[in-house]
């Protein structure tokens, strides 16, 4: 796993504040309790300051799972 | 210097209110950044007020609040730039009046476009900024007419009701990230918009003027000021008129 992959996975675990295990491509937004509306603007934040990038608000709608988070950080040129 | 390190974004800066409250943010520290449609309207008013105020730190982008397209643009601009956001002022706005048995779709759209959606679409990339760095202040310009109403302005009335209502759910709603939300509802103001309306409209305006006369935009932009500032650090959900006790 990249730098940045584990950084990714890094965020998702601590913001959401689950255990690192459960941060796989699958997980989707709302199918777990601690990824919720509020929870889902903080992880944008997280993700927005650990990777230096300002999202679009598309982007942030259709940020609905990690392997998704993953496609749209590639394109702000960040290498996962 | 109430605005030293602040980062102050105004939309509609090229007149009125918005480049009034340019200058005083500028005179005040700020570094201001000037947005508008016409760039070369925003680098004119911009070398106007460096000369006014030399010590000024001043840029500009070209951004119309009407299209989400264009305020993303700008924000990310704005994101390469400076990397924060303190102070918003949305101030960018239309009017166009019409009894409402002459109100046609078209002219709903754009009245709502710039006034309404342009305050939302500037407040989400805006809030986003703000709580990167610990909070800010988003100051949205309604209207007396937003609050009070007025034969023949039933849009523009509902445009800037609905800034007011986004105030309000927006201070609540951003309040845990220390991001205060408030709104001025200015009155009859001397600006191009108002004298719009014509000479004989214009002095019957004036006489439902408590104070008599038109308000100022400089007299507009000291209420921004204090928002922007943390003079005001514990309001926020606010809609202050700024009217000469102007009776509607």
């Amino acid at each position: 796993m990249s730098n940045n992959s584990n950084k990714l996975h890094e965020v998702f675990a601590d913001t959401l504040n689950i255990d690192r295990s459960r941060v796989t491509d699958s997980l989707t937004y709302n199918t777990i309790p601690e990824w919720d509306s509020v929870a889902h603007m903080a992880l944008i934040a997280a993700l927005e300051n650990s990777f230096d990038i300002m999202l679009d608000t598309d982007d942030i709608v259709d940020m609905s799972s990690v392997a998704k988070a993953k496609e749209i950080l590639s394109k702000y040129h960040v290498q996962l | 210097m109430l605005l030293a390190n602040k980062v102050v974004l105004v939309t509609g800066a090229t007149r009125g209110i918005g480049r009034a409250t340019s200058r005083l943010c500028a005179d005040q520290g700020a570094h201001v950044v000037l947005t508008g449609r016409s760039k070369d309207q925003l680098d004119g008013v911009q070398a106007e007020i460096a000369t006014e105020v030399p010590s000024a730190v001043l840029s500009n982008l070209v951004m119309d609040v009407s299209s989400p397209e264009s305020v993303r643009d700008a924000f990310q601009q704005l994101f390469k730039l400076t990397k924060r956001l303190d102070v918003l002022l949305s101030n960018a706005g239309v009017l166009d009046d019409a009894l409402i048995g002459m109100v046609t779709p078209d002219q709903i759209k754009r009245v709502f476009e710039p006034n309404t959606y342009g305050v939302l679409f500037c407040a989400q990339y805006a809030s986003r900024l703000m709580a990167r760095t610990g909070g800010g202040s988003i100051i949205n310009v309604a209207s007396i007419i937003g609050v009070n109403g007025n034969m023949g302005q039933a849009v523009y009335a509902g445009s800037k009701a609905a800034v007011i209502g986004i105030t309000k759910s927006l201070s609540k709603e951003l309040a845990p990230q220390n991001i205060r939300v408030n709104a001025i509802a200015p009155g009859f103001i001397n600006t191009d918009m108002a004298r719009s309306i014509g000479p004989e409209k214009f002095a019957e305006r004036v006489a439902s003027i408590k104070m008599g006369r038109a308000g100022t935009p400089e007299e507009v932009a000291k209420v921004a000021l204090f928002l922007a500032s943390d003079l005001s650090s514990y309001v926020t959900g606010q809609v202050i008129g700024v009217d000469g006790g102007m009776l509607i």
